[in-house]
């Protein structure tokens, strides 16, 4: 396969939140802002990558029948990493992102990649795959971020326009659904005229 | 008076669906409609049950002893895969009408993220063991009133004249953030 359409087919295509509609548990509960946003989809491309390049190359090695479970004990040994790394390294913006860290492990793209793509490629393409998936997210996360962030506190990645909040439903729970709902609804126009 | 108050926020006030966004996948999934919704609100109150009051156990009894408390997500989400296997292998055994209501939801609750976040939230919390299974149960509770109060929405959505462009994901999602919005009324209750 073409490994440049196989990178970049997660971002506006394939993209994992837009048009698969998986993950979404951390796309609307961790979107406050863009930094935020962007904080998670890192974090989630970082397991992402990693657990398709360990799964394309043991897969030979698993049999059939324990196939789920290895491949959940390697996304949540990752997940693990990430945990301790960046409560290390960043304690504030694992603070905000709670526990939506931990639940990397459930999230569907993770494990979806896993069986669908990284379970019956080589190691290259399953890498480029992940890679290409998890920037896809964190794109699609730092866009729906920014929107919040831009009509919830009239700001973006933390630069103030206005002094005091703006439109405040869009930071919390209520704006997560609509704001989303019309992002979709946008892509899925985009991609009906491509 | 102390379960009254957690009973009360875990279904009203911080929803798991509507405020804390867990579990979101089943929600825009499974609700087409009402008695489908019942039955994977009735399987997710089992096993969130149970998942909550074993992990407790292993958190409290063999993580914290040995001073293993960075191996809370690999062992809780093992937990959680064997236990919704046991269960449903039990069911199939001994109770095969149960097994026939809940038994398609059963393999999806694994990767449901409501049931493993309750497991990590009851910790966080520091909930004991009795507060822990009431917090479960009152958050499967909500859970399932979300759902099936969204169930009833889409029901008549289908009738409606919806923009080209809205229709399916996006609209659901407006309404469900209409939902959220009407659950806000609840917040300052407890």
């Amino acid at each position: 396969m073409n490994q440049v359409k196989n990178f970049t087919k997660g971002f506006i295509k394939e993209n994992p939140v837009f048009v698969l509609l998986l993950g979404m548990c951390p796309t609307l509960g961790t979107t406050t802002s863009a930094m935020n946003g962007l904080g998670m989809g890192l974090a989630t491309a970082f397991v992402l990558t990693m657990s398709n390049l360990v799964v394309s190359l043991v897969k030979s090695q698993i049999p059939d029948k324990v196939r789920i479970p290895s491949f959940i004990v390697i996304i949540a040994t990752f997940v693990t990493i990430v945990e301790l790394v960046m409560q290390a390294y960043v304690p504030a913006l694992f603070e905000q992102l709670g526990i939506f860290i931990p639940l990397i492990v459930v999230n569907c793209i993770v494990l979806g990649r896993a069986e669908a793509f990284a379970s019956s490629h080589t190691v290259w393409s399953s890498v480029i795959d992940g890679l290409g998936m998890g920037l896809g997210f964190a794109f699609a996360l730092t866009i729906l971020g920014s929107v919040r962030e831009l009509l919830g506190s009239a700001s973006i990645f933390g630069f103030h326009m206005i002094k005091g909040n703006f439109m405040l439903v869009f930071i919390l729970a209520p704006g997560a659904f609509i704001a989303l709902g019309y992002i979709i609804a946008l892509i899925n126009r985009i991609n009906k005229n491509a | 008076m102390e379960y009254f108050v957690i009973i009360v926020s875990a279904i009203f006030v911080s929803n798991i669906v509507l405020a804390q966004f867990l579990g979101i996948c089943p929600f825009l999934g499974v609700s087409k409609n009402i008695s489908t919704s019942i039955g994977m609100g009735a399987a997710v109150l089992f096993v969130m049950t149970l998942a909550t009051i074993s992990t407790w156990v292993f958190q409290y009894y063999i993580l914290n002893p040995f001073g293993l408390g960075f191996m809370q997500t690999i062992v809780f989400i093992l937990v959680i895969a064997a236990l919704v296997q046991m269960v449903e292998i039990i069911l199939k055994k001994v109770s095969p009408a149960l097994y026939q209501a809940l038994g398609v939801y059963l393999p999806l609750i694994t990767t449901n993220c409501a049931v493993l976040g309750v497991a990590i939230l009851t910790i966080q919390k520091q909930y004991n063991l009795m507060e822990g299974a009431v917090f479960s149960i009152a958050t499967a509770i909500g859970f399932t009133l979300a759902m099936v109060i969204f169930a009833g929405i889409r029901e008549h959505l289908d009738l409606m004249e919806v923009p080209k462009g809205m229709r399916g994901v996006p609209i659901a999602l407006v309404v469900a953030g209409i939902l959220a919005m009407a659950f806000m009324g609840f917040t300052g209750l407890v």
